[in-house]
């Protein structure tokens, strides 16, 4: 029977019903106020655990066993490991070998690494990924082979689900650098180091069961702990829990290509003629290429002008770090960080603060970090000429990436997109985007190699950089330049079954991936 | 790798003459982007087979084929199986790539033009400024598409050292190709051209495609500029094309050197004068140094030569793309030399010459006060000039006069300055 599917507010066709669960399309951007009471798990007794405080058990799998793992749960794990994470996989084969069916894995992210878990997908081990879904496991999404029906949502918009009770975690299984073994944990110590461990706290907070695993145990207190013991069941010794070189880039590196120097130099000089980068600006950049040197750029023009930033929110890399150290930064606050200065620094400078995406990016909270930003760099795959952006689809149809923080990262005061005007041959602002995950009235300015957009709806920053001598353009010259250079690229096909859903970060569809139609 | 092999073994027969049914343009592999490879097979009677794998086939597959089938059918090629292996080539690469295929195996004149754009039709001028002057592969697309972004005085598409012996052929037409689809946002549209005959061949490629200014590598006298062109008169004439074409000849041994002046003054065409470095110290025998004491007679022999020809001496390329202090140093130290500009080899060396070349305040500051004496010394009817108590010789005010020219004609002022200041005064 054919899921009934109505047109959201966004204007785009979603179905009211996802893996049999009720679905509510998108209202329009803060229009959904949910009600009602936050979930809360079942409640524990300290009778039930060891009163010495020793919850260390001999594997992995006897904790999966011992947390009563079977068909159709849903299992947590945090992405901090990167493309280094060596227990995700490690879940699933276990499950594998136990016959257990049927599994939503629900991970903060997912990397290359986790590319093995396709072959749980195959026999049956796991339903659906709700998640991000990279590379061949994009593909194979895309391509219709999963049971069950994806679920993209932000790094925000999962910790809401968390907390509302869309997603209800059976097993949190915590990858942790240091852990002692009442299940106190921390992202620095170790060799598998990773920084910190934020993305997993509405997991601990919310899961029925709770297991850490640590290659790197000490006495207790693991201090200052991440993930505080009271939460946790079982805590796990294995050899290793990641391959430290794929856990922390080694050194973040500023593009070397001239167009995205280009791009980043377009980037900071709007930022300079618009006003928006003055004293105490907060900013937030990525650690991609181009977003590194904004920050390198911006780093220079704040030094010149005697300026600094109030506040930067991280993924940290050295780059800010050297501002904060430089003193054009007054503090950095940091849900991830992704290199060994970033890691030094958190571990020894007071005004780098751990700050947990729980806190940062939750949409069905009392405020958050993400509209208190003055200055937003964010990237994607596609912008539309209503300025609507996605990032987790290409041009071509495939599910390739996943949202990240981009969803809440839009409420910031100026969102900014700096992106090539095309990626060989393909050009990145069409007429519609192939997947909605971000409604255009929050994108306010697209910066590219050939002149920059801004949103018709910023009419006071269309005003600030009038006569600025900035190459600005409307959304649909620059989509015409593209066309001219490129060609006018045919559409992918798709068939009418919904491989994944997008959701917005209050949890309603925002928008649905269709299969490909494969020639 | 299937291809190479294959078409190994059909250039040489057993009889040892070259027989050709495949042929192979293009480039493809893992760190190529925005071109294509393709392999042509000739057939008889199985019509047109097109095998494409493409990083874009979804978005473009299907204008890719019919521009394929467009240029066979342009050369009359009947039957064929084609193989192209995509990385996002833009349409004129793929056409360029395709029409070298067929030119390996049919002798035809005949020639695929893509489409001229109009923002390509601009004439340069003989005195324009070629401060920076960016040099790229005339065989890698990839890099030619954004190049004009970078606001270059000149963008060189080079046929010779950068291009490898066996790839010349397709790189003349790509480089044709891309003076007539590539905006070059306004810089000097330039290639330069291989040596000897080849060189010479290479013209007509380019002289009916705007190109601006040729440069002539392994330049020794003034011969070959004669030649070159009397070939270029010939393609106008043939053409009926109107548009000036400039020379710069790049002098790169001893012997170019000794004969700098009859070079620089060989043609009204010649416009400047490079130097090429790595060359000319090999042609010596010694290690090219960062000081460069092994070359500054050649570099000054060709400065004064371009000077007495009122043409412009233009500095070697900067060789360490990652050290731009040291970049900037080099072209301080060329500009007090005499010379006018120099080459780049990586778009981000661009603004670091032109600063380097472009006059500073305090230069412009202390050059407005000078002319100032002069004009009111002048006005005045006084014989001598002086600036407070020091007296000022005629040629430190015409070195002041080229800075202010140079300044004005930069924009850094105002060609009105003098009356400015006068006004502001009053």
């Amino acid at each position: 029977m054919p899921i009934k599917t109505v047109i959201n507010a966004a204007g785009r066709s979603v179905p009211l019903e996802i893996n049999g669960q009720p679905a509510i399309p998108f209202k329009g951007v803060g229009k959904h106020k949910p009600g009602g009471r936050k979930y809360s798990p079942p409640i524990p007794a300290c009778s039930d655990y060891p009163d010495d405080g020793n919850k260390v058990v001999g594997s992995l799998e006897e904790a999966l066993r011992k947390c009563g793992l079977s068909d159709g749960m849903t299992i947590s794990t945090h992405h901090h490991l990167r493309d280094g994470d060596l227990i995700s996989n490690k879940v699933f084969e276990i499950a594998s070998s136990l016959g257990v069916k049927d599994l939503i894995w629900f991970p903060s992210a997912s990397f290359p690494c986790n590319d093995p878990v396709i072959k749980y997908l195959d026999d049956g081990t796991i339903n659906r990924i709700e998640g991000s879904m990279n590379g061949p496991l994009g593909r194979y999404v895309s391509e219709g082979k999963m049971k069950g029906t994806a679920v993209l949502r932000s790094h925000g918009g999962r910790v809401q689900a968390i907390q509302d009770g869309e997603v209800r975690i059976d097993i949190a299984v915590l990858a942790a650098p240091t852990a002692d073994c009442f299940g106190n944990a921390k992202g620095t110590g170790g060799h598998s180091a990773c920084g910190v461990i934020g993305y997993a706290k509405a997991d601990y907070l919310y899961a029925t069961r709770v297991i850490v695993v640590t290659d790197n145990l000490v006495d207790f207190p693991c201090f200052p702990m991440e993930i505080e013991g009271n939460y946790v069941d079982y805590v796990v010794v294995v050899d290793r829990i990641g391959i430290p070189e794929k856990i922390i880039s080694g050194t973040t590196q500023v593009t070397k290509s001239p167009d995205r120097l280009l791009i980043a130099e377009l980037t900071a000089s709007f930022l300079v003629k618009s006003g928006i980068l003055k004293d105490g600006a907060t900013i937030q950049a990525g650690a991609g290429g181009t977003s590194l040197a904004i920050a390198v750029f911006v780093h220079q023009i704040l030094k010149e002008k005697g300026w600094k930033s109030k506040f930067g929110f991280g993924g940290s890399t050295k780059y800010m770090v050297k501002m904060l150290e430089e003193g054009q930064m007054g503090f950095i606050l940091d849900a991830q960080v992704f290199d060994l200065d970033s890691v030094k620094s958190i571990e020894n400078n007071p005004n780098h603060v751990p700050y947990p995406v729980f806190n940062a990016y939750n949409y069905h909270s009392k405020g958050n970090l993400t509209s208190m930003m003055d200055i937003m760099i964010l990237g994607a795959t596609e912008v539309d000429l209503n300025f609507n952006g996605n990032v987790v689809t290409h041009s071509d149809g495939y599910l390739l990436h996943g949202i990240g923080g981009w969803q809440n990262c839009l409420h910031a005061r100026n969102v900014i997109l700096p992106i090539p005007l095309f990626r060989d041959r393909i050009p990145v602002i069409v007429d519609e985007v192939t997947t909605l995950c971000g409604p255009g009235e929050l994108i306010d300015v697209i910066i590219t190699e050939r002149g920059i957009a801004v949103n018709p709806l910023r009419k006071d920053l269309i005003e600030s950089v009038k006569g600025s001598g900035l190459p600005l353009k409307t959304i649909k010259e620059l989509k015409d330049e593209a066309e001219k250079i490129c060609g006018v690229p045919q559409k992918p096909k798709f068939e009418e079954d919904i491989v994944a859903a997008v959701k917005w970060v209050d949890g309603t569809v925002i928008d649905v991936v269709r299969k490909l139609k494969t020639m | 790798m299937f291809e190479k092999i294959t078409r190994f073994e059909l250039h040489y027969q057993s009889d040892g003459k070259m027989k050709k049914s495949i042929a192979i343009a293009g480039n493809s592999g893992l760190k190529v982007r925005s071109d294509c490879e393709i392999m042509l097979e000739l057939k008889s009677g199985e019509g047109i087979i097109i095998d494409l794998t493409s990083k874009v086939k979804a978005l473009y597959g299907e204008s890719i084929k019919r521009l394929i089938a467009e240029i066979l059918d342009f050369f009359s090629v009947k039957d064929a199986f084609i193989r192209i292996n995509d990385s996002g080539a833009l349409p004129f690469v793929i056409a360029a790539r395709m029409e070298s295929a067929i030119k390996q195996l049919i002798n035809t004149d005949l020639e695929f033009l893509p489409e001229f754009l109009n923002e390509n039709l601009y004439t340069t001028t003989k005195e324009r400024f070629r401060f920076s002057r960016l040099y790229l592969p005339g065989n890698t697309p990839g890099l030619m598409i954004n190049a004009g972004l970078h606001s270059a005085d000149g963008i060189i598409l080079d046929l010779e050292d950068s291009v490898a012996p066996e790839k010349k052929d397709e790189a003349r037409i790509l480089v044709r190709n891309a003076l007539r689809q590539i905006d070059f946002h306004g810089a000097e549209r330039m290639v330069r051209i291989n040596q000897g005959d080849r060189g010479l061949e290479d013209l007509h490629f380019l002289i009916p495609h705007n190109v601006n200014l040729v440069l002539i590598p392994k330049c020794e006298g003034a011969d070959y500029i004669k030649k070159a062109e009397e070939v270029i008169n010939s393609i106008n004439k043939k053409f009926n094309l109107k548009n000036q074409v400039f020379l710069m000849p790049i002098i790169e041994s001893a012997l170019g050197i000794e004969n700098s002046w009859e070079i620089a003054h060989a043609s009204e065409s010649v416009v400047a004068l490079a130097i090429g470095l790595e060359d000319y110290t090999a042609d010596l025998g010694v290690t090219r140094t960062i000081e460069g004491n092994e070359s500054f007679y050649a570099r000054t022999r060709l400065i004064v030569a371009a000077k007495a020809a009122g043409i412009q001496p233009i500095d070697s390329v900067f060789s360490d793309v990652a050290d731009m202090d040291a970049l900037l140093q080099n072209v301080l130290i060329s500009k007090s030399l005499g010379f006018e500009g120099m080459g780049c080899i990586h778009p981000r060396q661009i603004a670091v010459i032109k600063k380097g070349f472009t006059p500073d305040q305090a230069e412009i500051e202390k050059s407005k006060k000078i002319v100032q004496a002069f004009e009111s010394a002048k006005i005045q009817g006084l014989g001598v000039v002086a600036l407070g108590s020091k007296m000022i010789d005629p040629p430190v005010v015409a070195r002041a006069q080229k800075i202010i020219d140079l300044a004005v004609r930069l924009n850094l002022i105002s060609g009105d300055w003098i009356n400015e200041i006068t006004s502001v005064e009053k």
